[in-house]
């Protein structure tokens, strides 16, 4: 079966959600890119978008169509060429219009997984629960003769472990897409021992067309993404613990977030991006993760304690942030928790206690927005750095600690190959968490 | 002229979109009524109010689809009931129609059915993104040709004529002179608090203005610097006669007179006879410096249409100061620049002002009064005595309606 042909019948499991509802659009539009290369196929493409939620999944349709919308106003050159036969289609309006129609016409909603029966293709986004994904696959996959491929866009689970649980005979591959999958160019491919060679092929020629960059993972928990991220969030914890003797907990929380965010130019202070996956989420992928660590321990404390509060963060449906270790409001953060008063802590009564202990940034600091467009970016950053490091500051020391810490779990992942190389972990870095610059580097050296 | 003619009591509201502070596309902006107040009353409280109008006119190229709002000439009793029962009139000759709302003012005047004409021009497109903005201005071009027109049409259009203009002659000497062209624009707009690039501040512009077009998201040979903005604005000014400007209690030093006047149009359903030259332009600028007996060498400046860098460097050659193909070494060589022999486009032009395209025609007249009356503020170029002249050439579509107007300070 050649590359077009597993378009016939993909069924996406957990459309409604973010993940989920990103992959059903970027397959949507790969299906009409090929119906367009041959029309007379184009009523043989299906594309299954299955949750649990009807409610999500009409929510769904309304992203798609606003989504398809905003890819149409991108390409409308090249659209107008992909119409150029439709007579009836002339201004770039009505062109963007037919070709929303056109994408949303593959796509069919349901709750049951019966339709996702006999599929070529199965993209798995749901929650991040091994038990779940195998019972669901299970269930897809029915008794024998199956020739389904499976798709899962787990950012933690052995691939090999989804496989054999679910007796799929490498006909699973892990396709980690970043969030959102619409925007973020990153695709970490992840084939376990027994993932097809085909199957593997056919993903790479997948992420190409989706104009992906895809950095290969060892089939080992966390891989190179939540692999650096999970044991950046135990060094904050570890840091936080030690600020803790001399400041409130609120506070050190705040030290860190800042340091994290702006002494080390990051676009998230790492609290920050913790309430962004969900606190929950980061709980759960340690939990997959720490029977895999040989020598290491990924449970955090910090985070099981915030849970145990049911601090969870997360985003609401329409993409705004939820409360989690910090509170925020329109995107600023307002708050910090406090776990004895079980309430936010103003941000701004905080700065004012810890900033001054703090120090000011280092000269030639520069916002990451401003870095990542400047045209010398690298430039700036060595003399940032150069500056940075050449500080006394209790900010400028944090931010040197945490930057060697950084560096290490990088090289760590090479070492423990789940990295090929110390560039692909600063390429999943760079694209997937939109650093401004790779944790392995010589900034730090200093 | 059978006639004099003059103009007076110029105004500019900002000109709104990408590049202005108060710009965000997803934050409530004025709309049509708003701008077409400001001007109107900005004009009106110069000449004493709009008792001493005798009639109105307005150009606007595309409200009917950009705002969904035509008939824009019964706006006038809005802005003051003095205008009730009142003549006004709209007038559209797409991007000229700006200058066609001055020449019709010119033209009551001169046949003396007026003393005070109110001209006023008027744009607003922000309120679609740029690429349902480009349906709309493609309305400029011939329709039927739209089908096979870039996604982009008008910027589609002056990429061929760029793409014509290297194949000539030359892109590695062409490119540069486009790139001193935006640069020109920018540094211009800086002088001018209304224009939309004034808080423009990169700081290397030449740079910019060399960024490698990309064909696959935009067009072959320009990229968005060489572009006009996508603007929201308006602009009067009256138009009098000498008893128009005693009627209003307007003193000689605050007026300007209009000595020449050029209107041309080319058949809208052909290509462009000769893409390496605006013809029509040349056309009406020559009839306009023909009426005023006075040659290129009698100016001292010029607002000339740059909807794309291309436009200024053709409109150059249009106006003679270079040979086909000599106007990009003119303006390398930085004559058009604010301290060249031949400053043109003071307060930014259409790439660095802005093009509210209907009232494109009337700003490049409000400039021109401005600097004929020490006026422009920051802006101000000196005037030489020797050369008095200030030239505005306005254009509708790709060189098919052509306005063109001399005017100095009454001697």
């Amino acid at each position: 079966m050649n590359y077009k042909e597993k378009f016939r019948k993909v069924s996406v499991l957990g459309a409604g959600g973010k993940m989920g509802s990103g992959i059903l659009l970027l397959t949507a539009m790969e299906m009409f890119r090929l119906a367009r290369e041959n029309p007379k196929d184009a009523p043989l493409y299906q594309l299954n978008a299955i949750d649990v939620s009807e409610e999500s999944l009409r929510g769904v349709m309304d992203y798609l169509r606003g989504q398809i919308r905003k890819a149409g106003e991108k390409q409308i050159v090249n659209l107008r060429q992909v119409y150029s036969n439709q007579a009836d289609l002339i201004e770039n309006g009505e062109i963007i219009d037919q070709y929303i129609l056109d994408v949303m016409k593959f796509v069919k909603t349901g709750t049951s997984l019966e339709l996702a029966k006999g599929s070529t293709l199965v993209f798995e986004a749901v929650s991040e629960n091994p038990e779940l994904k195998v019972k669901l696959i299970r269930e897809i996959d029915g008794d024998s003769g199956s020739k389904t491929w499976y798709l899962t866009n787990t950012s933690s689970i052995p691939i090999g472990k989804l496989d054999k649980d679910a007796g799929l005979g490498g006909r699973i591959i892990g396709f980690h897409f970043y969030n959102p999958p619409a925007v973020q160019r990153l695709v970490e491919l992840i084939a376990s021992q027994k993932t097809l060679p085909e199957l593997k092929s056919f993903s790479v020629d997948f992420a190409k067309a989706m104009q992906k960059k895809l950095v290969p993972s060892n089939d080992i928990a966390g891989f190179v993404g939540n692999g650096h991220f999970m044991r950046d969030i135990l060094f904050a914890a570890r840091q936080v613990e030690k600020l803790s003797k001399d400041h409130s907990l609120p506070q050190s929380i705040w030290i860190i977030n800042r340091v994290t965010q702006d002494f080390l130019i990051r676009p998230m202070g790492i609290f920050q991006l913790t309430d962004y996956v969900g606190v929950d989420v980061c709980q759960y992928i340690m939990q997959v993760m720490d029977p895999y660590m040989d020598g290491e321990n990924l449970r955090c404390d910090l985070i099981d304690r915030l849970m145990e509060q049911e601090v969870r963060g997360g985003q609401n449906p329409d993409g705004s942030q939820k409360n989690g270790i910090l509170s925020y409001e329109k995107g600023r953060i307002t708050g910090i928790w406090d776990m004895d008063k079980k309430d936010y802590i103003p941000v701004d009564t905080i700065e004012g206690e810890v900033a001054p202990d703090l120090g000011s940034l280092p000269p030639g600091h520069m916002p990451w927005k401003d870095v990542i467009r400047d045209p010398d970016k690298s430039g700036k950053l060595e003399s940032y750095f150069k500056s940075l490091t050449g500080e006394q500051s209790t900010g400028a020391k944090l931010a040197k600690e945490y930057g060697r810490n950084s560096r290490q779990i990088g090289e760590l992942l090479v070492e423990k190959k789940v990295a090929a190389s110390t560039d692909d972990v600063n390429m999943v870095l760079l694209t997937g968490f939109f650093h401004a610059y790779g944790p392995v580097n010589n900034y730090f050296d200093n | 002229m059978r006639r004099k003619v003059y103009m007076a009591a110029g105004y500019n509201t900002i000109s709104l979109g990408t590049g202005r502070k108060e710009f965000h596309p997803k934050k409530p902006r004025p709309g049509l009524e708003h701008y077409f107040k400001e001007a109107a009353r900005g004009t009106l409280d110069q000449i004493g109010g709009a008792g001493n109008v005798d009639e109105s006119v307005v150009g606007n190229f595309m409200a009917s689809r950009f705002v969904r709002q035509a008939h824009l000439n019964a706006l006038f009793p809005m802005v003051d009931a003095a205008l009730r029962h009142k003549p006004a009139t709209r007038v559209e000759g797409a991007c000229a129609s700006g200058g066609l709302a001055l020449l019709s003012g010119i033209r009551s005047v001169l046949a003396e059915t007026a003393d005070v004409v109110l001209a006023l021009g008027i744009e607003v497109q922000n309120s679609v993104k740029a690429v349902y903005g480009a349906d709309f201005l493609a309305m400029a071009g011939w329709f039927p040709n739209r089908k096979e027109g870039h996604a982009y049409f008008f910027p589609g259009q002056f990429s061929d004529r760029t793409q014509a203009y290297y194949d000539a002659w030359g892109k590695d000497e062409t490119r540069p002179a486009l790139a001193r062209w935006y640069k020109n624009a920018i540094e211009n707009a800086r002088l001018c608090p209304t224009a939309q690039e004034y808080t423009n501040n990169s700081e290397d512009l030449i740079s910019l203005g060399m960024t490698e077009p990309d064909a696959q998201t935009f067009t072959a040979c320009l990229n968005v610097m060489d572009c006009s903005k996508v603007s929201d604005g308006a602009s009067a000014i009256a138009i009098l006669s000498e008893e128009g400007l005693k009627r209003c209690g307007i003193s000689p030093t605050d007026a300007i007179e209009i000595t020449g006047f050029g209107h041309a149009v080319e058949d809208i359903t052909q290509p462009p006879v000769d893409p390496l030259e605006l013809s029509t332009v040349k056309a009406a600028t020559t009839k306009a410096m023909e009426m005023a007996r006075i040659t290129k060498d009698d100016l001292a400046t010029v607002e000339t249409h740059d909807c794309f860098t291309i436009a200024g460097l053709l409109g150059v050659e249009a106006l003679g100061l270079a040979e086909k193909g000599k106007g990009k070494d003119f303006v390398l060589e930085g004559h058009t620049a604010r301290g060249g022999k031949i400053p043109f486009n003071t307060t930014g032009g259409l790439i660095g002002w802005g093009h509210p395209t209907g009232a494109t025609g009337v700003h490049m007249a409000v400039t021109l009064w401005e600097q004929l009356t020490g006026k422009a503020g920051d802006a101000q170029i000196e005037m030489p005595a020797d050369r008095p002249y200030g030239l505005s050439m306005n254009m509708g579509g790709d060189d098919k309606t052509a306005v063109s107007l001399i005017m100095t300070k009454i001697q």
